[in-house]
């Protein structure tokens, strides 16, 4: 069980919680301290919109330890509309395909259980992008 | 009833937001027809939600509650109690509400907790709020009922056992979409609907969930709210009640004088099934979604064990404004991916796998 | 010394184990036996030093302290000895710690020995285990795996580049044909197009054929200081005359391009400058293709391709034996099998055979200038060195 590991980075996992460079104003993520632009110390919070596209995708099939009830699983990079890319999977896709490009949100899910009595691990993963308001 | 059987806190207080969530995957009852009776026998409802591989009452709850803080447009600093209430929280110890808090950015400056009480826990927060916000301790906070219910295979609950569920951000009336003029708890110890601590499904008492159960509670707690407040069936545009399967809310709204029209747009049990605790409030934030300012609406909800939460509603002129803020409720129910009965099996954990 | 007064690093001895699953052969064994060759091959020679290239032990075998283990079992009692981890990159990055200790002149004679034992644990943990070489928190977690990695890389460059599906095929095609006629090798079948247009994905839309097999292996090199070796050895003199290493942005999310390997470009600019050496003059390109994205990005940091253009030298057939640039002369990881850490020095072994002309059926004709490079990671790492053949005489 890797209890404070997770807890740590529970901000990150949740909620998207990044930096911004107060320097450059440079959008991080994952939030590093340095910037990685310009050197420069970067510990300003930053919460991200969740938004982004899909910059490259594939699916495991052959997962390692951890993640073998979840197979077969979508992982993808995604590009956030603030710049930083990241890498989650990707879910609720259904049959739909996946396209580069594609638009998607930040949802927070159930990443993995650290074993039958251990932790459960939350975190961001990327859906399709719900369309609002098909009712009005 | 004496008339202080009517609950009223002594500033006015209401809905300054609301927001659903509803997973994607429809078993349809005829599913679960085919396996357990060859195909034969009446349906319930038509089909019922279930969460997938990566869903339960944690993260359906962030997204509703959310979807609540979008359309009640204020930080979420300023809540100061996050209770979710369900029968099936992740952990069997250690809060589900901790996890939302924290992820929605309520924490550290907050009350949280998980309640239950069979499929009223969450409107049960919902009183609780309206006493925390309405006493002046807080001035928001946030209530959840949210559920990813097992039935019992081949059971007659696994038909409409569904996942789904609703948050509703309690606030001053001043800011609200949604006012509450007054509510009623109806409570007896009443056995119709169990589960013991290490069991994995529920008992019920089949039709002894009926009568003496649901409809008592039911009627009592919407006939005692109407009495006090001087109304009667006709003085609401809509009524919501908790929805175990479709004839259930239906009778018991004719019972008490509402007709179809009435009911119509908060009765989504027949495309997500029981969303236990939040089945009454994700039906209410259907009717939230068309309701004019002005409206009445009547909620009532049913825990089994057993009671019934009443809530006389208002629209107000905020509503139209923020609602379009988060998804509609029927943006949910129509996201729809149909699975059959072996992927239901393996979602919900029912294959054994160690 | 040499005449500019540079020392010359010298290659003594080379051995190696056959790549495979070796069930009756232990983590130990399997190093003894490639030491036990490199140092006959060396005529002898002890080393002082020992450096030891490995990632997976003790994940996969409980066992850490590999250096002290090693040379207490291979009979290099009281030797200096340690490990070396750079994920993938470890082998060549070991080789460039006994080139330094060597060319400090701390060190007169180093083995450098790459060893990796994978079968001792199933599939998923292997995996898991393989998936440390990635960011904890922020890659693995999500169940991301190597293969994952490059796949999210190979549909990335297959887009970006508007290549068809097969673009990568003449990497898996060259590899195996390679791999017939290296006696060590796992795989020793060719195969054809259409077999790898119809193989089974592994991680769309990276194929079977487009992922090396993890296996175990061990292979090992004595290098020496140029002055202490008799003038009678049997092979032609090798030298390693540019050996670097650099690192990139560690997640392939983190890279400002994530088509472009930083570290493998940097590594492979910095060896060359040292050698003195062109591109244009390298006979042959062991790189790294763990999976096939990587040697047409390797081929494109390394300066022998345009960004975008790597996959068509596979496509044109310039990287076969006869070809403009032969890579993966022994059948690369692909065919000769994906040792983990030991890679690296299998990949060095095999340059030196060629050079030395001893690669048999393999041989690159007149082959005098070799460049060798392995990734750790998605290239986090990369570590890179150029062998020159000199005469015997000095």
């Amino acid at each position: 069980m890797e209890t404070s590991r997770h807890w740590r980075l529970r901000q990150q996992r949740y909620a998207l919680v990044g930096e911004v460079c107060p320097n450059c104003e440079v959008k991080i993520f994952p939030p590093r301290d340095i910037c990685p632009d310009c050197g420069e110390e970067a510990r300003q919070l930053y919460q991200f919109s969740g938004r982004g596209e899909v910059y490259s995708h594939t699916t495991v099939y052959q997962a390692p330890a951890g993640h073998t009830d979840n197979v077969p699983y979508p992982v993808a990079i995604v590009r956030l509309e603030e710049g930083p890319l990241v890498t989650a999977q990707l879910t609720d896709l259904d049959d739909r395909s996946v396209e580069i490009g594609m638009p998607v949100e930040m949802v927070t899910r159930k990443l993995r259980a650290d074993g039958e009595r251990g932790m459960l691990v939350y975190g961001y993963k990327f859906r399709p992008r719900l369309k609002q308001g098909e009712a009005n | 009833m004496p008339d202080n059987h009517l609950m009223k806190p002594y500033r006015p207080v209401g809905f300054a937001g609301y927001g659903a969530y509803i997973p994607q995957y429809r078993l349809p009852a005829s599913e679960v027809a085919r396996i357990w009776t060859g195909g034969k026998g009446g349906l319930p409802i038509k089909e019922k939600a279930v969460a997938g591989l990566d869903e339960d009452v944690i993260t359906m709850s962030i997204e509703a509650a959310r979807n609540a803080l979008a359309r009640a447009a204020i930080s979420p600093t300023e809540i100061r109690a996050v209770w979710v209430g369900s029968e099936s929280h992740p952990y069997a110890v250690k809060p589900t509400s901790t996890v939302v808090a924290e992820a929605i950015g309520a924490t550290p400056h907050t009350q949280a907790a998980d309640w239950e009480f069979a499929c009223k826990a969450g409107t049960e927060a919902i009183q609780a709020a309206i006493g925390f916000v309405g006493s002046g301790m807080a001035d928001y906070a946030l209530a959840i009922g949210m559920d990813t219910a097992q039935g019992r295979p081949g059971d007659a609950l696994e038909y409409t056992a569904g996942a789904g569920g609703a948050a509703f951000l309690l606030g001053p009336a001043t800011a609200a979409l949604c006012t509450i003029e007054g509510s009623y708890s109806f409570t007896t110890d009443t056995p119709d609907f169990w589960r013991r601590a290490n069991e994995t499904y529920p008992e019920h008492g089949e039709r002894f969930t009926g009568e003496p159960a649901y409809f008592k509670h039911i009627m009592t707690a919407a006939e005692s709210l109407m009495e006090a407040t001087g109304t009667t069936a006709g003085d609401f545009r809509y009524a919501v009640f908790h929805q175990p399967n479709t004839k259930f809310p239906v009778r018991v709204a004719t019972e008490l004088g509402f007709n179809e029209e009435q009911i119509a747009a908060g009765l989504l049990v027949p495309d997500i099934g029981n969303t236990y605790a939040g089945s009454a409030m994700v039906g209410l934030t259907a009717i939230l979604d068309v309701a004019e300012p002005g409206d009445r609406i009547l909620m009532v909800s049913y825990g089994s064990g057993a009671g019934s939460d009443a809530f006389s509603l208002q629209a107000t002129e905020l509503l139209s404004a923020r609602r379009s803020a988060a998804p509609d409720t029927l943006s949910y129910v129509r996201r729809r991916t149909e699975i059959d009965y072996a992927t239901y099996a393996r979602l919900r954990g029912k294959l054994v796998l160690k | 010394m040499k005449p500019n007064g540079k020392p010359q690093i010298l290659i003594a001895g080379i051995g190696m184990t056959p790549v495979g699953e070796h069930w009756e052969i232990s983590l130990r064994n399997l190093a003894l036996d490639a030491i036990s060759a490199a140092i006959a091959d060396a005529g002898g020679l002890r080393p002082q030093a020992l450096y030891v290239a490995n990632m997976l032990a003790p994940a996969l075998s409980g066992q850490s302290h590999l250096g002290a283990l090693l040379a207490d079992y291979s009979g290099l009692r009281g030797a200096e000895a340690t490990t070396i981890e750079s994920a993938g990159a470890s082998g060549g990055i070991a080789a460039r710690q006994a080139y330094l200790a060597l060319a400090s002149g701390a060190i007169e004679v180093a083995l450098v020995l790459g060893v990796e034992k994978v079968t001792d644990k199933d599939s998923r943990q292997v995996e898991a285990a393989l998936a440390t070489a990635s960011d904890a928190d922020y890659e693995a977690i999500q169940g991301v795996t190597a293969g994952a990695q490059a796949a999210l890389l190979m549909r990335r460059y297959l887009y970006e580049h508007a290549a068809p599906d097969d673009a990568l095929a003449g990497f898996s095609l060259t590899a195996h044909q390679n791999g017939v006629s290296n006696p060590n090798a796992m795989f020793r079948k060719a195969i054809s197009l259409d077999q790898y247009a119809n193989a089974p994905m592994v991680s769309e839309p990276l194929n079977t054929y487009d992922a090396a097999p993890m296996a175990d292996g061990a292979a090992a090199l004595v290098l020496a200081r140029g002055e202490i070796l008799p003038q009678d050895n049997s092979h032609p003199r090798v030298e390693i005359v540019g050996s670097a290493a650099a690192t990139a942005a560690f997640a392939v999310h983190d890279q400002p391009d994530p088509l472009t390997l930083a570290a493998a470009a940097a590594s492979a600019r910095s060896a060359l400058m040292q050698s003195e050496l062109q591109t244009e003059q390298v006979d042959l390109f062991e790189l790294h293709d763990r999976f096939s994205i990587f040697a047409a990005l390797s081929l494109e940091a390394a300066g022998f391709a345009e960004r975008g253009a790597g996959w068509k030298l596979a496509k044109d057939g310039e990287i076969g034996l006869n070809g403009r640039i032969p890579i993966c002369t022994f059948g690369g990881s692909k065919a000769r099998g994906e040792p983990g850490a030991a890679t690296g020095v299998y990949q060095l072994a095999e340059a030196i055979s060629q050079l030395q002309g001893r690669a048999g059926m393999n041989q690159v004709p007149e082959a005098a200038i070799a460049l060798v490079q392995c990734l750790g990671g998605a290239g986090a790492t990369a570590a890179t060195h150029v062998l020159r053949r000199i005469s015997n005489e000095i």
